[in-house]
């Protein structure tokens, strides 16, 4: 692959980006004006405020402005990355964003990985012995897994390993009267083990079922037989002509789960009240705290397309069949 | 040498059945399972209160224990569940309804399909549960809002299949050929495109009613849409949070249980249906 196809490619990526994110913050923007929530009702809480000042604060929200112009002044600020004040951190909206982003990306990132792994690792199991009791097994636990609510399984984790076992602590992301800046490395550590083995036990099990599928289709292919009539057998051939024909795929798919593991963040962060984005997105919806629930929501578009631009580069980058087949003519 | 293979067949359950039948039986009992707790939630309502017996752990009286106005979990559960099947059945007939304009739609010309196309695209960008909070902000809050939220946002994966679908049933001849005669695109949307994808649009509806219940219950565990007092699963599951510390594991456990439950029953369905429906298993 040369140089000039691959800003071909990531050509096409930028624009295709910057017109979905346009597209992303107009239509989150329309949602959100839609709603009946009054920006100064918000910003007062129930505060008394005379007729007059309220009439300040209307032309300072900007309340009976026109919808597009208040879309053109939401996509220039939105350009020069001012996404406006957050009215229950009464901070930036960025500054609030990436504060929380970053407490929560460890979260995720962990979570991402040991799904990553241990559903891969189920999947060669289970799909290796077809029809075992190992492959029941896994299968059972991932049709009840991804039957199940994952707030749900993350009460069940809390119940077990917090209440009963005592363990973990039962949430926050630092001890109840330690600044968060001088909590020490364990105390926070043991915070995260909760959430990251509930949103891990959630994660993978589509990946264990994709790759259990894939590798009871590649070893049932003609050139497994083969394979296997040439004298190959047991973890050897699965990891010769196995392991490396569904690897590829499979990692694709993780890297397009981000979406999914945003949204599990979101509610297993309610659960363990673990200080994240997702708790962050909750409040300010629940508080309608408009500019925040805009910037996440932007925001965790970014994220989502990052995600499938990782496995679109994975996708054809590596695989050399897709490659060719793309750029060759 | 054909060896006759149904012997394997034979002893299922009271009478000798072929995959058809079982499948059947498989689906009729879901089916009355489903509608059972939907019509007995529709009835719970005045759940009794009683403090003497608050907090009990579960016995052959309560089985599912009681919360802390001793009230019975089980009734509740059955209630919420009601609840839940109702705002997945108002969600889903509305997310099949926007998938199927949206599907043939696609049919009408190239720019229809882009445009389809990028509007799943753009729901597909921002992560689901997202999604529908901003949608039932947007309707208010409040049951509506969760209603819409769940029912707006869950047509993407039928639309997708159903534009690819559409994409496919636009080259064949019989299309051309009533094109050609001066039928409208309406005419060949509804009577030459829309029959070919029922029976995917069938199968899409009821993998599509899991999905909307879990959401469901996730949003309203969040704290958006039903009041407290409502007995829906997802404020269950958020009221009995506030009792994890103190042990009552039943107030959490059987509800979600039964939340699980429910949704691999419409799994199962969803499957067995497809099984019926599918050119290239329904023979087996």
């Amino acid at each position: 692959m040369n140089k000039n196809q691959l800003m071909k490619f990531f050509g096409f990526k930028l624009v295709r980006f910057i017109i979905l994110m346009i597209a992303v913050a107009i239509f989150s923007f329309i949602l959100l004006d839609l709603s009946p929530i009054n920006p100064v009702t918000a910003y007062l809480k129930g505060a008394a405020v005379s007729e007059s000042q309220r009439a300040i604060l209307e032309s300072y929200f900007g309340v009976n402005v026109p919808l597009p112009t208040k879309i053109y002044h939401w996509l220039l600020d939105l350009a020069q990355g001012n996404l406006g004040t957050s009215l229950i951190y009464r901070a930036p909206v960025i500054d609030v964003i990436i504060d929380k982003f970053s407490a929560s990306i460890v979260l995720m990132a962990i979570s991402w990985v040991l799904s990553g792994v241990l559903g891969f690792i189920f999947g060669v199991v289970a799909g290796k012995n077809k029809g075992s009791w190992i492959d029941k097994a896994v299968k059972v636990y991932c049709y009840a897994i991804q039957s199940a609510p994952s707030f749900w399984v993350g009460m069940l984790i809390l119940m077990v390993f917090a209440v009963y076992l005592g363990w973990f602590p039962i949430g926050f992301g630092v001890p109840i009267g330690v600044k968060s800046t001088d909590a020490t490395f364990m105390e926070w550590a043991s915070r995260l083990v909760l959430p990251t083995l509930t949103l891990s036990l959630v994660g993978l099990a589509p990946i264990a079922m994709y790759t259990r599928n894939e590798l009871v289709q590649v070893l049932s292919s003609d050139y497994v037989l083969f394979a296997k009539s040439r004298g190959e057998k047991g973890w050897d051939l699965v990891k010769n002509h196995g392991i490396r024909n569904i690897l590829l795929p499979a990692i694709t798919l993780q890297f397009l789960s981000f979406s999914e593991l945003f949204g599990g963040a979101v509610l297993v962060e309610q659960v363990f009240s673990y200080p994240g984005i997702g708790q962050t997105a909750v409040a300010a919806g629940l508080q309608n705290d408009v500019p925040l629930f805009l910037g996440i929501v932007v925001f965790s578009a970014v994220f989502v397309f990052v995600g499938n631009l990782l496995a679109d580069i994975s996708y054809y980058l590596i695989d050399p069949r897709i490659k060719e087949s793309e750029f060759g003519d | 040498m054909i060896k006759k293979q149904s012997d394997d067949k034979r002893q299922w359950f009271l009478y000798p059945a072929n995959l058809r039948t079982k499948t059947f039986v498989i689906i009729i009992l879901s089916i009355i399972v489903i509608v059972s707790i939907f019509i007995s939630g529709y009835f719970v309502r005045d759940i009794p209160t009683s403090f003497i017996s608050a907090n009990q752990m579960p016995s052959l009286e309560h089985i599912f224990g009681t919360d802390w106005m001793g009230r019975d979990m089980f009734q509740r559960t059955i209630a919420g569940l009601g609840l839940s099947l109702m705002v997945g059945f108002i969600a889903s007939a509305v997310s099949t309804l926007i998938s199927i304009i949206l599907g043939l739609f696609s049919s009408f010309n190239r720019f229809a399909d882009e445009l389809v196309a990028g509007i799943i695209d753009l729901f597909g960008s921002i992560p689901h549960i997202l999604l529908i909070i901003l949608v039932s902000i947007m309707f208010g809050g409040g049951v509506f809002g969760v209603i819409m939220g769940v029912g707006l946002t869950h047509w993407t994966p039928l639309a997708r299949v159903l534009r690819s679908e559409v994409k496919e049933i636009k080259t064949k001849e019989y299309i051309h050929l009533a094109e050609n005669l001066g039928r409208s695109k309406i005419w060949i949307a509804t009577k030459h495109i829309l029959p070919l994808v029922v029976s995917q649009i069938i199968v899409g509806v009821i993998l599509m009613f899991p999905h909307a219940i879990m959401h469901e219950a996730a949003i309203t565990f969040l704290g958006f849409g039903l009041p407290p007092h409502e007995p829906a699963i997802g404020v269950i599951l958020s009221e009995s949070m506030n009792y994890l510390s103190s042990g009552y594991w039943w107030l959490a456990f059987y509800p979600g249980m039964s939340l699980l439950i429910v949704v691999l029953l419409f799994d199962l369905i969803g499957e067995n249906v497809e099984k019926l429906l599918n050119p290239e298993t329904a023979q087996e």
